[in-house]
């Protein structure tokens, strides 16, 4: 089962990043073979839409499942879409112990936006 | 004669100067009284100042993308040609994210199976009508939770044209993001005006160069002057930018300004500076 993490560095012993579009990395897992690929997140320089463009990546990867801390109401709409389930970190400090704990079923399953729009889009008011 | 008036920073005294320099225009030694742009949008205020009696108005509304998902190969170039992640395609769905979208119409144009068509989305309104003085009103009014102002900014600078030989003054928005370039753009000149603290100065810097990216020339206001510290003037010396005029920390201003007065009705001697620096203004464009 393929599965996507936002993490800080390109590396399964990385720490997580706790946020979905900007996130530095999205670490592609192989949660059997624990074969894992980085790369750097393509929402992350988007002046809006970040989430979005982060959820397109993830379905174009085809994975089942993505594991961050927190996901927006865009990103939310968009891999729910695609029938993507979404979990969230929790206290989880490695993308190495998230896989572990995804893998024996210990992390919240998210079935709603776990916060509201960052800045409605990049024309917000500074 | 198009004047923007801008800041960066908020709370600097945009409006107060905006709306004294048009009433100083309107006394009849134009050719025509001013057109006066509220074009902060988000919070229009200058009403407060000129009271105009609207008698116009008109919605503002952006073309979005509607997809047919009985035409949707799900190929991706919509989503692909858009650069604000309005558009998405997970899979065997294709989702549009209208408060993202700025209308380009790329996914429309470009769509081979012609399975987009455009649907208009209201964004606020535009309106319009004599205020004090004989002065032209015009401003826009974005709709509540609407998040992209510049549409609105737009159209209004669209339909409140000015008669040859009228000036235009622009209330721009705070700040030095989209909104402001967009209230900037096309004039001839643009007043900045700020305050002589390090954040007055933070955010000048940002408006010069924004002024500067947009080829206009820019001159500078110090509003509350003698009230912070020397930052501000010592970087207009550096930067060789005009100090326009100085409106000194004072407490009457102040109080006449909560009672909504323009420094016009506070001090009458600024009827005839605005009118200097208008002419000032003049001379530096026409060089």
């Amino acid at each position: 089962m393929k599965i996507i993490l936002s993490t800080a560095s390109p590396s399964l012993d990385s720490d997580i990043d706790p946020r979905f579009g900007r996130g530095a990395y999205l670490l592609v897992v192989d949660i059997e073979s624990l074969k894992w690929e980085a790369h750097p997140n393509p929402g992350v320089n988007a002046s809006g839409g970040a989430g979005i463009r982060a959820a397109q990546f993830v379905t174009d990867q085809k994975a089942e499942a993505v594991l961050s801390g927190d996901f927006g109401p865009h990103a939310f709409a968009a891999l729910q879409a695609a029938s993507v389930s979404m979990y969230v970190y929790g206290d989880c400090r490695t993308a190495r112990e998230a896989v572990e704990r995804f893998k024996a079923g210990n992390l919240e399953r998210v079935g709603a936006a776990t916060r509201g729009e960052c800045d409605g889009g990049h024309h917000g008011q500074a | 004669m198009i004047l923007a008036v801008a800041s960066g920073k908020g709370g600097t005294g945009k409006t107060t100067v905006a709306a004294s320099l048009a009433i100083s225009l309107a006394d009849g030694q134009c050719s025509a009284p001013p057109l006066f742009l509220d074009c902060d949008v988000e919070a229009p205020n200058a009403h407060l100042f000129l009271h105009p009696e609207f008698d116009e108005q008109r919605e503002v509304s952006l073309l979005v993308p509607t997809v047919d998902e009985a035409r949707c190969t799900h190929c991706g170039k919509c989503a692909e040609v858009c650069q604000y992640h309005a558009i998405a395609v997970l899979g065997k769905k294709t989702l549009v994210f209208p408060q993202l979208c700025h209308g380009c119409g790329s996914c429309t144009a470009l769509c081979p199976e012609r399975a987009i068509s455009e649907t208009p989305s209201r964004m606020g309104v535009i309106e319009r009508g004599p205020a004090r003085d004989g002065i032209l009103f015009a401003r826009g009014v974005l709709d509540v939770g609407q998040p992209m102002a510049v549409p609105v900014i737009r159209q209004l600078k669209k339909w409140a044209v000015p008669q040859p030989g009228q000036v235009v003054v622009r209330d721009a928005p705070p700040g030095t993001s989209c909104p402001v370039v967009e209230a900037m753009r096309g004039a001839d000149y643009v007043v900045l005006v700020t305050e002589p603290t390090p954040f007055g100065l933070h955010d000048l810097r940002l408006a010069v160069q924004g002024g500067r990216e947009l080829n206009i020339p820019v001159g500078v206001i110090i509003n509350r002057d003698g009230s912070g510290d020397v930052g501000v003037d010592e970087f207009c010396a550096a930067e060789g930018l005009p100090v326009l005029m100085r409106v000194p920390f004072e407490r009457t201003i102040a109080e006449g300004f909560a009672r909504g007065q323009t420094l016009i009705e506070i001090h009458p001697e600024y009827a005839e500076r605005f009118r200097q620096l208008f002419a000032d203004i003049v001379g530096r464009v026409s060089q």
